[in-house]
């Protein structure tokens, strides 16, 4: 096991690397320019935006700015901002905790709406139950999060006005009142990832389940004369969790792509939208690191779902 | 014109025979108003007026909390450093400049004693100098004294091209020498009427000497200091997160009595322009959203029994259509509209004032800008001391049409025109931007009923305003026959605003196309007047070289002015911010304050 994991992590370097390397390249090669807001500013001449440029090495050859970024790297260093002229990891850093606290809750949510109404949905096929969650899940994930998340804010902030749309990491409350308010703001943003996901991952619980439920062992342990809770529980879901565990790892990445548009709409600070700024602003060394970031995410929980694979089913020998 | 009856209306003034607003109106009246006819008082030898901010709370604090919100958040916290408005105006909150601008483009003292002026002693008789004396008793948020030695050093920092400071163009020219611990001198190579640059607005804000001294040059990016700020202003750094949030608290030593009003400040980044309207319109969210664009229709909608209000700030900003004088489609040395060629249709004078009778700047005032536009022919707006009374526009196809046919461009069978088998076809290029591509339609359909074939292009902004010289579709290289943007007008005074179209700046090849003039115009009559206003100090005669620059820019139709555009914010209805046309939103907050 150990083994395997350890020769899983040495085939993930060279993958990185290579991904590094198409990401350098395709930025580099992008139009933009980050000090491109300075040019139409008579008070700021031809020559400082030049001396910027040469300050931050963007005359070099590409070639050469992949060796230097790649060089840094090794060494911890993540690279400099050009706009806000910081090291790109304390920006990184700052942002990560309102970027996991929200797709964390939203993953949670969707595990809890997904696997019962899936379940359920799997013991009585084509009753009037599973038609109306087959619906809602059609309808939620062909709804885009940046539809449902405007929506949502029309209704809940405009209309009603229940809920703040602007989220804000430093609340000006402490004990329960903090806590009431975190969770307040974050209803919003948490709901429209959370049942994004939930619609499909209700589908695949749904299908793994009717997979399962079918299968001999399944009768025989209703013939046994267990009881319905005892055979979907421990018989039929610990087998229909398989693929749904992967694909819950596999999606994880998807997940951060979805939370970039929900926290631009939100104000949510999070690596998601430090992105979409710094693409705004070409400030290309964060884009570059919080791609970078999510190309390692994938990796990771490629592995991770094959690992649990593994822990989940001990027939998958892992060699 | 009025050289004599203003030389003694100034006298009046000086004797008080008459009063200064008789005496900005009396201009008004001639067309020379407001923001600089002060300035005409300054070298005139009367006291600039000290803004007459209505500033009413009675104590200091007690206002709770002012959020803000900017839908692109500050990135860093120097004002040296500043990519943006949004960085200066999220740096203005900690550090404070000697004067800011105020809505009437007067100079509102800050860390300054006194206004420098002829009467007093601060402006140099040749214009080659300005003493600026120093408030006394203010300090730094940590409690050190402000000195001249910070403005000393100041100037320094910023004019060390090592350090890389985007205000380098403002202290680079200029020597600043200590006078005593309480005033400074700075020093012009040549006279300089606009005095009031360096050390004023937002490049002009004051670094403490005690906290940078050691990261000046090529170490600046080190200075801890970068991201948290030590000033002298109305606000104490608490907190910042690059892009996210700025915040601040009341700085209780500040040195303006019963400021600032309130205890806490919020700078909040990210989102949309609209979503941000909605937070301080609709829902009452946040008290200030900064540069509302949107479109006027959406406003209006919000506004209806809304939480707060758009509010406008009038400066010289202006959206217009460039015409290109060189042939984007010839290529020379490697270089298209190279100066070697000329446009082989605008370079007509008669067609290209064709081509502004085409552009119907009511319906795009109607259709697109509503109350955030004023129609202009033309290209300087502002201050209105600089504006020219000569000028008109009109919006009339038929008399385009003749004067297109008398030029020889005849309506040929497809409807387009065309003269010695060449069709009359033109680019037309924007950066993509809704009201842009808005306007590009508008006049196309114009230009169609005249015969004109036009292409329209829209560039992604962050390439057409890169200055990446490998790019075809930037705005300096010009690929296009005709273009449109805007061009902000940073502070209240025309010299940089004009200087730009001096042939020796025009954009080619071989300065990496950097050079500011991009319709590449080339006018020695306009050279020679731009040459004699940079040095005139007789404020009349000088207003009058800019005027004629923008006449000339006018008759030689380089310009086609689409819109003069304000600045717009929303704001909480019982909010008094203080807002100026000529200056950043945050250069004067220590005047803003809620009404009970």
């Amino acid at each position: 096991m150990s083994q395997y994991v350890l020769r899983r992590l040495l085939i993930a370097i060279p993958s990185l690397l290579g991904i590094s390397a198409v990401l350098f390249f395709v930025l580099a090669l992008a139009p933009g320019d980050p000090f491109s807001e300075l040019a139409t500013n008579p008070n700021v001449p031809p020559e400082v935006q030049a001396a910027l440029r040469a300050k931050f090495g963007l005359d070099d050859p590409i070639y050469l700015r992949y060796l230097h970024w790649l060089n840094a790297m090794l060494h911890g260093d993540w690279g400099f901002s050009f706009v806000s002229r910081m090291n790109v990891d304390t920006l990184i850093l700052q942002r990560l905790p309102a970027t996991l606290y929200v797709i964390g809750s939203a993953q949670i949510l969707a595990l809890l709406i997904a696997i019962p109404v899936g379940v359920y949905a799997a013991t009585k096929p084509y009753s009037l139950f599973d038609q109306v969650a087959n619906t809602l899940a059609f309808v939620g994930f062909s709804l885009p999060t940046f539809f449902t998340g405007i929506l949502f804010i029309l209704i809940f902030s405009i209309t009603l006005d229940w809920l703040p749309f602007v989220y804000t990491t430093d609340i000006k409350a402490t004990g329960i009142r903090w806590v009431l308010e975190m969770i307040r703001q974050a209803i919003m943003p948490v709901a429209v990832l959370g049942l994004f996901q939930a619609a499909s991952m209700t589908r695949f619980v749904r299908s793994a389940m009717l997979d399962v439920i079918r299968l001999d062992y399944v009768t025989t342990a209703r013939a046994k004369g267990l009881g319905q809770a005892t055979v979907i529980i421990k018989h039929v879901m610990r087998n229909a969790m398989i693929p749904v565990v992967t694909l819950i790892a596999l999606q994880m990445p998807a997940v951060f792509g979805g939370a970039i548009v929900t926290e631009q709409i939100f104000r949510i600070p999070g690596i998601g939208s430090l992105l979409i700024s710094s693409i705004l602003s070409n400030d290309t060394p964060v884009v570059m690191a919080v791609t970078f970031v999510f190309a390692c995410l994938v990796v990771l929980f490629n592995l991770i779902a094959d690992v649990l694979y593994g822990w989940l089913d001990p027939r998958i020998s892992l060699r | 014109m009025l050289d004599k009856e203003l030389r003694s209306m100034i006298g009046q003034v000086k004797d008080g025979r008459m009063d200064r607003r008789a005496f900005v109106k009396r201009l008004a009246a001639v067309g020379l108003t407001a923001p600089l006819a002060n300035q005409i008082l300054a070298l005139g030898g009367v006291a600039m007026a000290q803004s007459p901010a209505v500033y009413k709370p009675t104590k200091r604090g007690g206002g709770g909390p002012l959020k803000l919100l900017w839908w692109q958040g500050p990135t860093l916290l120097n004002p040296h450093f500043a990519t943006g408005t949004k960085d200066q105006d999220g740096s203005r909150l900690f550090y404070e400049p000697l004067a800011s601008w105020d809505a009437d483009g007067n100079l509102n003292p800050i860390l300054a004693a006194e206004i420098p002026s002829l009467a007093n002693g601060g402006l140099a008789a040749d214009a080659k100098s300005v003493v600026w004396k120093i408030k006394p008793g203010v300090k730094w948020h940590d409690g050190k004294p402000l000195t001249a030695d910070d403005f000393v050093f100041t100037w320094q920092y910023a004019s060390d091209p090592a350090t890389a400071t985007v205000s380098i163009s403002t202290y680079g020219e200029i020597t600043v020498e200590k006078v005593n611990d309480l005033s400074i001198r700075i020093l012009f190579k040549t006279p300089t009427p606009f005095w009031a640059n360096a050390f004023v607005g937002a490049y002009g804000c004051v670094l403490p000497k005690h906290l940078f001294a050691e990261y000046k040059g090529s170490k600046s990016r080190e200075a801890p200091n970068n991201l948290a700020p030590v000033g002298t202003g109305p606000y104490k750094f608490v907190e910042f997160k690059p892009g996210d949030v700025v915040r601040g608290e009341l700085n209780p030593d500040y040195h303006m009595p019963n400021r600032p009003h309130f205890d806490t400040i919020e700078m909040k980044g990210g989102g949309d322009a609209v979503s941000a309207a909605r937070a301080v319109i609709q829902t009452g969210e946040f008290d200030f959203a900064w540069n509302m664009q949107v479109e006027d229709d959406v406003l209006l909608r919000l506004e209806k029994g809304g939480k707060g209000k758009t509010l406008y700030a009038t400066g010289g900003d202006i959206e217009f259509i460039a015409i290109n004088f060189t042939d984007p489609n010839t290529e020379i040395d490697g270089e298209r509209s190279s100066m070697k060629t000329k446009h082989p249709i605008l370079s007509d004078p008669n067609v290209r004032k064709a081509l502004a009778l085409l552009v119907d700047r009511d319906s795009v005032k109607k259709a697109i800008y509503g109350r955030a536009g004023r129609t202009t022919a033309n290209y300087l707006n502002g201050p209105e001391k600089f504006v020219s009374k000569n000028t008109s526009w009109e919006f009339n196809i038929e008399k385009a049409s003749k004067m297109l046919d008398d030029a020889g461009w005849r309506v040929g069978a497809d409807g387009i025109r065309e003269k010695d088998g060449k069709k009359f076809k033109l680019l037309y290029q924007t950066s993509t931007n809704g009201p842009r591509q808005k306007t590009q339609a508008i006049v196309k359909q114009a230009c169609q009923k005249a015969g004109i074939d036009v292409e329209l292009k829209s560039v992604v902004a962050s390439v057409f305003f890169s200055s990446d010289v490998a790019n075809p579709d930037t705005y300096p290289k010009f690929y296009a026959d005709i273009e449109e943007f805007q061009i902000p007008m940073t502070q209240p005074d025309p010299a940089l605003h004009m200087r730009r179209y001096i042939s020796a700046n025009v954009a080619t090849k071989e300065n990496k196309w950097q050079g500011q003039n991009f319709p590449r115009y080339v006018n020695k009559e306009y050279d020679a007047a731009i040459a004699a206003a940079e040095t005139e100090t007789d404020p009349v005669k000088r207003a009058a070289l800019y005027i004629k620059c923008n006449d000339l820019l006018w008759q030689d139709t380089v310009f086609i002015p689409v819109m003069h555009r304000l600045k717009v914010e929303a704001a909480a209805n019982n909010l008094r911010p203080a807002l100026s046309g000529w200056a950043n939103e945050t250069d004067n907050i220590q005047d803003w304050y809620r009404e009970a």
